[in-house]
């Protein structure tokens, strides 16, 4: 008998798996259930250039349907799984088919955070996460709309600068002190907010929303002890990993299925890839990323470990955003320890922020400036400590320090 | 009206060419996922923070593309197999002026 991969989850990190099973030359059966309608795709895009307009539904798919003829992959659409039963080696799906596996990979990825507060299910509150999801909001995203968005993080001001520049009057309402606070420096978050109140957005920091209000859909906000009229209303505030198949089969799951350096979760049959999973990172510390690098990256480890081939996951994580006609690019895990060491003039609108770790380069943070984060992202992979004064001298390139 | 079509040659390193048609606008990368060529990973998606869609641009090609940015040239300082002719597939946009274009892919683009 050939051997059996179910792959549960049809995201980015699923997607990475079929690809890599094959190229590590599994040639046993593979299925993938997905609950989507569609097949993987690409989610980076949706809170950028599919919203704008400017980049078509097909575009995003990861790879066209004849990749997974071709790669012998069984595409379960539209379907969910209900529960793994590890002692027969099976997953029951919602309508009441059973898979066997040999081997089960869960790529199960993350859903959004939903608001709790009164008037929190009215219609017109949106969140971001699939394609239906910005389909929904394509409908009502026009030129003069008042747009209230929840959460300055990646999410958010990505969608407020496409809403800038769509004419819509955007307004962007976050709890903490300043933008992207769990992801960027002070830096980084004053400079973005410098930039977002140019392009028209108002900012509300330490601005925490109480409540929404409004005639069978939503018409007010109220935030931090006001309330303002909106025709739209998005919410951007983090993401929850899907673990409940995995915690309801009994693996080890804390905020993420834990996984080790192998992606494997704590049965010997079962991995695990992508935004649902917790591991301890390349630091010693247990982390769990939401990244499109953390979904190939692990799904490739995982399809290692699961053809009999594995290898210690420790690639230095990095991530992007774009907003307005600035890239943000983003390699390793700061600390708020961390000495600080600015390269270049924000004024410029291209600069880097490195984060130095007992003189080693933990972080770089980087605006419009990809030799910084690339050289950045390679000392760090390096473990390669640098001079500080040298860092921030812009007469010295890059290329010579890395 | 459907966006036009053009013809974009992909040759494997070893030899295998494949002619297919890429839609105007999308990037020689997407066009190479979309009908499975096998030699182009493309592992980001296009958002040029990989360096896994390098190709060799034929020279009488090489005037009609647009000059590389910092970014395309400095991702493919970290490339393998880095020639005069390379340039990142997904920084290059396919139009009327590049219909007919040949790419050489690498031996490997890791």
């Amino acid at each position: 008998m050939p051997e059996k991969i179910v792959i549960i989850g049809a995201g980015q990190a699923g997607q990475q798996a079929v690809q890599s099973l094959r190229s590590e030359g599994f040639k046993g059966a593979i299925t993938m259930v997905g609950d989507e309608a569609y097949p993987p795709y690409q989610r980076p895009p949706l809170s950028k250039a599919y919203l704008l307009g400017t980049f078509e539904r097909p575009r995003l798919f990861l790879k066209p349907d004849a990749f997974y003829d071709e790669a012998g992959c069984e595409l379960l659409l539209s379907t969910s799984a209900k529960a793994i039963h590890r002692a027969d080696r099976t997953v029951e799906l919602t309508d009441g088919r059973l898979l066997a596996y040999d081997k089960l990979l869960l790529t199960t990825g993350a859903r959004v955070r939903k608001l709790r507060c009164p008037g929190a299910d009215l219609p017109g509150i949106h969140y971001l996460k699939t394609i239906a999801d910005v389909d929904g909001l394509q409908s009502v995203f026009q030129s003069g709309k008042r747009i209230a968005i929840v959460g300055g993080g990646y999410i958010g001001l990505e969608v407020a600068a496409v809403g800038a520049k769509r004419g819509l009057n955007v307004t962007v309402f976050e709890a903490m002190d300043r933008l992207m606070a769990r992801a960027v420096s002070p830096q980084l978050s004053a400079f973005y907010a410098s930039e977002h109140e140019k392009a028209g957005v108002k900012l509300k920091l330490n601005t925490g929303v109480e409540g929404f209000e409004g005639n069978g859909k939503v018409e007010r906000i109220r935030a931090g002890g006001q309330t303002y009229e909106t025709d739209i209303v998005l919410v951007g505030i983090g993401v929850i990993p899907c673990q409940e198949l995995a915690e309801a089969a009994g693996l080890a799951c804390t905020d993420g299925i834990m996984v080790d350096q192998n992606a494997r979760t704590s049965d010997p049959h079962i991995w695990s890839a992508g935004d649902c999973t917790r591991h301890t990172g390349r630091e010693g510390q247990e982390i769990r990323l939401e990244c499109v690098q953390n979904a190939i990256d692990q799904a490739k480890h995982a399809a290692m470990a699961m053809t009999g081939k594995p290898k210690t996951y420790s690639e230095v994580p990095w991530f992007w955003s774009d907003q307005y006609d600035l890239k943000l690019q983003i390699a390793g895990l700061a600390r708020p320890t961390d000495t600080l060491v600015q390269r270049g003039d924000p004024a410029s609108r291209k600069f880097a922020v490195f984060h130095l770790r007992d003189g080693v380069v933990a972080a770089v943070e980087a605006v419009n400036a990809a030799p910084e984060y690339l050289i950045g992202k390679k000392m760090i992979a390096e473990g390669k400590s640098v001079a500080p004064e040298m860092l921030a001298d812009l007469s010295i390139p890059m290329k010579q320090m890395g | 009206m459907p966006p036009a079509k053009y013809k974009v040659t992909y040759i494997e390193d070893g030899g295998k060419a494949h002619t297919v048609e890429v839609t105007e606008g999308w990037s020689l990368m997407e066009g190479a996922v979309k009908h499975l060529i096998p030699g182009i990973d493309a592992d980001c998606g296009g958002a040029c923070a990989c360096a896994t869609c390098q190709v060799y641009v034929a020279p009488e090609w090489q005037a009609k593309l647009p000059p590389k940015g910092e970014m395309e040239e400095t991702m493919l300082d970290f490339a393998p197999d880095v020639r005069p002719t390379s340039r990142l597939s997904c920084q290059l946009r396919m139009s009327a002026a590049l219909d007919g274009i040949v790419l050489n892919l690498p031996k490997s683009q890791h």
